[in-house]
């Protein structure tokens, strides 16, 4: 039985909470939390109840942050949280992932860290740095980051990143070892004839279809796709998208065919809404084909964007859909992307929406 | 390590010492439930000044600190009015502010 629902809200100004009962009909929103630090992303560990936000603050640098009693009372840290000396000092934290009693951050410059200790503490997993492509990745718009962050709940040692603009990278080994797993994502902004390389793509988001270690799913600066078979190869399913542009990418909790996208406009007009008429794209068939639910969306004006990961799904059924805008509105549908609405507004710029279940 | 700092210092009657006045920002004491905003330590350099702040509220040196390791790009560290850097010695007796640079938008 769903006790609550919590919307988890990262923005450039701390977090907020919306909170709700299973009928998410009435929405309260509180907040900001972690000292109004700018936040990348909130995250929720359904099996401890624990809330977990990562950032970083122009004045006191990177740390993750932690509340044991749902967002009410908060601690920080980021004691191992750090590179070499000498090294590029790590900027932000912008990625938190839970998997197999780890806790694992992902973070700018591109790295990956992980606790056992429920962020108390942090061990670079510095496979990934030492990776012999590591020299040539190129930062994206927001810097090289580490944003996708995609441990397999089936295996332990298996992890999915996503670089921007280094691609996706795999490991099998618990991150000791890496490989680049970018086959079939174009990289436009290439010299021609150079559009498929082994990294250097430009992914803005991964995400893991349920019940199948092997669909992923990938948002990029060049395209949407479908991998089935664990990133080794990459299919375009952007046909009949109104735009091969977009950061988030939202999957269905149990059905692998359904994923949600919010297409933007393009890299180069404004990174806006498509012609300023907010649509959720859904699938149902892997991307085979695709459907604009906009009932409830501004269909005028709409001059907004929606970052990487600002759109998430809930476990309910029907499956509730969210997400956050650069404007600062949180929108939610309560049957699965059929229809929305406004259930926060006048927030800071949003960068990341995750949603809790609690049960009684 | 305090006991290290180097002669005696000008009103030390009792054993090796450099006492010193730190003043912290809100912003940064706000981070750590108890810091108070004034506080009187030993320590010759900004560099022991930073640990022992560090260790009295663990995860300070991070807050004022990177990994280069330096001051934070936007922290700011004044004794007698000058910016100083990590490595820089701390007269007997001085008053040092740690402060927030402009920063943010």
């Amino acid at each position: 039985m769903v006790a609550k629902i919590l919307v988890l809200v990262g923005t450039k100004k701390g977090v907020f909470i919306a909170e709700s009962d299973m009928s998410r009909q009435t929405w309260n929103l509180r907040g900001p939390y972690c000292e109004t630090w700018p936040i990348n992303h909130a995250i929720g560990d359904p099996a401890s109840g624990t809330i977990y936000a990562g950032g970083g603050n122009e004045w006191f640098g990177p740390a993750v942050w932690r509340s044991t009693d749902l967002g009410k009372t908060w601690t920080h840290s980021s004691e191992g949280l750090t590179y070499r000396e000498g090294e590029e000092p790590i900027k932000a934290v912008w990625s938190i992932a839970p998997g197999h009693g780890q806790l694992y951050a992902g973070v700018q410059p591109a790295g990956l860290f992980c606790s056992d200790d429920h962020g108390d503490t942090w061990t670079h997993l510095d496979g990934l740095q030492n990776h012999p492509t590591r020299k040539d990745w190129m930062p994206g718009g927001a810097g090289l980051i580490l944003h996708s962050l995609v441990p397999d709940p089936a295996d332990v040692n298996r992890i999915w990143v996503g670089i921007s603009s280094a691609g996706v990278f795999y490991t099998e080994d618990g991150g000791e070892t890496w490989e680049p797993r970018n086959r079939g994502t174009r990289a436009d902004f290439m010299p021609e004839g150079q559009n498929y390389p082994e990294f250097g793509q430009c992914v803005h988001c991964v995400v893991m279809a349920p019940d199948s270690s092997d669909r992923l799913y990938q948002q990029n600066h060049c395209g949407m796709y479908r991998s089935d078979n664990g990133g080794q190869t990459w299919e375009s399913i952007e046909d009949g998208l109104p735009s091969s542009f977009g950061f988030p990418a939202a999957a269905h909790p149990r059905d692998p065919n359904t994923l949600f996208l919010l297409p933007l406009n393009g890299d180069s007009k404004g990174r806006f809404v498509p012609d300023a008429k907010a649509a959720v794209w859904r699938t149902r068939d892997g991307g085979s084909t695709w459907k604009d639910m906009r009932e409830g969306l501004p269909q005028e004006n709409a001059y907004f964007g929606v970052l990487r990961q600002a759109m998430s799904t809930d476990r309910l059924d029907p499956a509730g859909v969210y997400f956050g805008t650069s404007g600062g509105t949180l929108f939610a549908s309560r049957d699965e992307g059929d229809s929305w609405e406004p259930i926060a507004e006048h927030l800071p710029t949003i960068s990341s929406v995750e949603t809790m279940v609690i049960d009684e | 390590m305090d006991d290290q700092a180097p002669g005696q210092g000008h009103n030390s009657g009792r054993h090796a010492s450099n006492e010193i006045v730190v003043r912290l920002p809100g912003v940064l004491v706000d981070l750590f439930p108890g810091a108070p905003r004034r506080l009187e330590m030993n320590a010759a350099t900004v560099q022991d000044m930073v640990n022992e702040l560090n260790r009295r509220w663990p995860g300070m040196r991070d807050r004022i600190c990177d990994s280069s390791p330096a001051i934070r790009k936007h922290m700011n560290v004044f004794i007698d009015g000058e910016r100083v850097k990590l490595g820089a010695p701390i007269p007997a007796g001085s008053e040092v502010f740690v402060l927030t640079a402009i920063s943010g938008g």
